[in-house]
């Protein structure tokens, strides 16, 4: 191990950040497993075959076709087709991007709603701190699944609408979190030397707080990215989530679901494994991420 | 311990209320309760007998009297589809889910705990090293997909188990139940292990660390130096240490098992309370979603009290700090 020798100060910080995350051979992998599916998504619209929503290219007579099986204009079925005759890499590339931005969307919204929400209830303390804690109390002692099965029982679906209840689930826990570093941060004193030099509250928790609280929150937002597209695929799956204008991955596989009786496996099976394959690496990357900035493991 | 049993009461018993508050919100102030809870097929006779008998036409406050009125009678209101009271068709389900959701957790108790002791005993071993990775691999599968999976590879490749449905069931004490006869086992076991592969995976977790925590404690040092084999070093010292959490967590991922049954519910198209939900809501049966949900939180509550209560006598600890 050549990085033992060095001496640890020679390293900057994020060469060392850099290092200390390439040691995990798997978490390595996963981040370029991740880097690609993010670039795929991204230029989906170059890379696939065909546009899997512009019906003038799709060809019913092509419908459910297995997977290596020879399209009618020319390209081969990788991943064979779906009932409407839409190839399935395409479908998959398309699902991606939209579960992939569902995902990190809402987590960004509850991340920035919880910060924001946590540093007003560690900041004001009393009744306020009380009420908003007890509230973060109710809504945790509720699995998220249920608390958004009731929400889009309720409100209906839509892509908005499903935004809107993977924030709700999430913010609570970024609350709890954020409330009870700032807790710890507040009483440290650079914030009491902020404090003489008169600086306002607000600015004080704003600029001196939040940049010590938020690195730890940014790790757990990875693997909640995760969360979120599971359970985004999950409502779509059970027809609770995305309209069947935005075929999320969870659609795609709800889609496939009659025509796995009849040993269609392909229309289920491989939108699952993209959907496996993007949360194994998020997970993955994720745990690396906070093994490596947890200052206790070194 | 009395003292804290009556304010873990209290404390339950506010939650219900907030969350009676929160339904009656969701139904009453931001939809229309006229479309929620009236049949659109109603004709107008039907629609003012409803509105009159609902006590729609009364201020908020009343009509949120009535509500809970309702809730407690158990009167929430006929389904749609069913033409029977709401709150039978729930019950009527319930035993359905509730046989999943035990079995599922038989399951994961049966195969985690041994599973979890292996790999917190060898940890680096390929053993232990395999068992965690399918266990990284059991928190990130979703359900639903693991669902379709064991249809496609148990049922429809090999034909070895049937589909989906619950299959015969035989009354015990007037509760149609499966596990009684071959069939419904038959029925019961893919359904049953799909559900369990979550709890499977947390279970496993939590063992090996607790596991892990225990073999560096003082007390297995003495008891290895005492000169107590190995494997009663393991049976009464780390197993009786980390049962509490574990009774703990079963406890409270009961409740989880029993939300996560919709989606194995409806994959396997098992006739219980969650499969009953996404029908409803699928043909926009109000009544039915809102006694669905009333009943699942307090069925939460209820869960959250008794896992409290048991945990209290389990942990002294947790007595003294709730009485001074």
């Amino acid at each position: 191990m050549n990085a033992v020798m060095l001496p640890k100060r020679e390293l900057s910080p994020g060469r060392e950040f850099a290092s200390g995350f390439a040691r995990d051979r798997i978490a390595l992998g996963a981040l370029w497993v991740l880097c690609a599916l993010l670039i795929a998504t991204l230029i989906a619209p170059w890379i696939s075959p065909q546009n899997p929503y512009d019906l003038a290219q799709l060809d019913i007579l092509d419908a459910k076709l297995a997977p290596g099986a020879k399209a009618a204009a020319g390209y081969t079925y990788w991943l064979g087709t779906d009932d409407q005759g839409r190839d399935m890499v395409s479908a998959i590339l398309y699902g991606l991007r939209i579960s992939l931005g569902v995902g990190v969307l809402s987590t960004v919204a509850a991340l920035g709603l919880g910060l924001v929400i946590g540093l007003v209830s560690a900041r004001a303390g009393g009744w306020v701190d009380a009420l908003i804690m007890r509230i973060v109390d109710l809504q945790l002692s509720f699995p998220a699944i249920l608390v958004a099965l009731i929400l889009l029982a309720l409100a209906g679906q839509g892509v908005d609408k499903i935004i809107i209840a993977l924030v709700v689930v999430q913010w609570a826990y970024y609350a709890r979190t954020v409330r009870g570093a700032a807790l710890v941060e507040l009483k440290k004193e650079y914030v009491d030397a902020a404090i003489c030099a008169g600086y306002s509250g607000t600015r004080i928790l704003y600029r001196h707080v939040l940049p010590n609280v938020l690195p730890p929150l940014i790790v757990v937002a990875t693997v909640q990215v995760a969360h979120a597209i599971a359970l985004e695929a999950t409502l779509s799956f059970l027809g609770l989530g995305m309209p069947i204008t935005s075929p999320s991955l969870g659609l795609l596989i709800a889609n496939g679901y009659t025509h796995l009786l009849s040993g269609k496996y392909w229309i289920s099976f491989f939108p699952g494994i993209a959907l496996l394959v993007t949360i194994v690496a998020i997970n993955l990357v994720g745990d690396q991420l906070r093994d490596v900035l947890n200052p206790r493991l070194k | 311990m009395l003292n804290f049993m009556l304010r873990r009461l209290a404390q339950s018993a506010a939650t219900l209320f907030v969350m009676s508050l929160l339904v009656f919100t969701g139904v009453y102030a931001i939809g229309n309760p006229v479309d929620i809870l009236i049949n659109p097929q109603a004709d107008q006779a039907e629609i003012a007998q409803t509105i009159a008998q609902l006590g729609l036409d009364k201020p908020l406050w009343q009509q949120y009297w009535i509500f809970l009125k309702g809730a407690f009678s158990g009167d929430l209101g006929k389904s749609f589809a069913a033409s029977i009271p709401a709150i039978e068709l729930i019950f009527e389900r319930m035993p359905a889910t509730l046989e999943l959701a035990f079995t599922a957790m038989l399951i994961a108790i049966v195969f985690g705990i041994p599973l979890g002791l292996l790999a917190g005993l060898k940890p680096d071993s390929w053993i232990g090293r395999s068992i965690m990775a399918g266990s990284i691999l059991g928190f990130s599968l979703p359900t639903f997909w693991v669902g379709l999976m064991l249809i496609m590879v148990f049922s429809v490749q090999l034909g070895w188990l049937p589909t989906t449905g619950r299959g015969a069931t035989v009354d015990v004490f007037g509760i149609p139940v499966s596990f009684l006869t071959w069939d419904g086992i038959r029925h019961l076991i893919l359904p049953a292990t799909n559900l369990a592969l979550f709890q499977l995976a947390l279970l496993i977790r939590l063992v090996r660390a607790g596991t892990r925590e225990a073999m560096l404690q003082d007390y297995v040092r003495y008891a290895r130096a005492k000169g107590v084999s190995e494997r009663d070093v393991v049976r009464v010292h780390v197993l009786r240490n980390i049962l509490i959490p574990v009774v703990t967590v079963v406890g409270l991922e009961l409740g989880s098992l029993i939300a996560f049954a919709v989606v194995t519910e409806t994959v396997f198209a098992w006739p219980g309370m969650g499969k009953l939900l996404i029908d409803s809501i699928n043909v926009l049966d109000r009544p039915v979603i809102v006694a669905y949900l009333l009943v699942i939180v307090f069925l939460f509550i209820l869960i959250n009290l008794l896992v409290d209560l048991l945990y209290t006598a389990l942990d002294p600890r947790v007595r003294l700090k709730g009485a001074r």
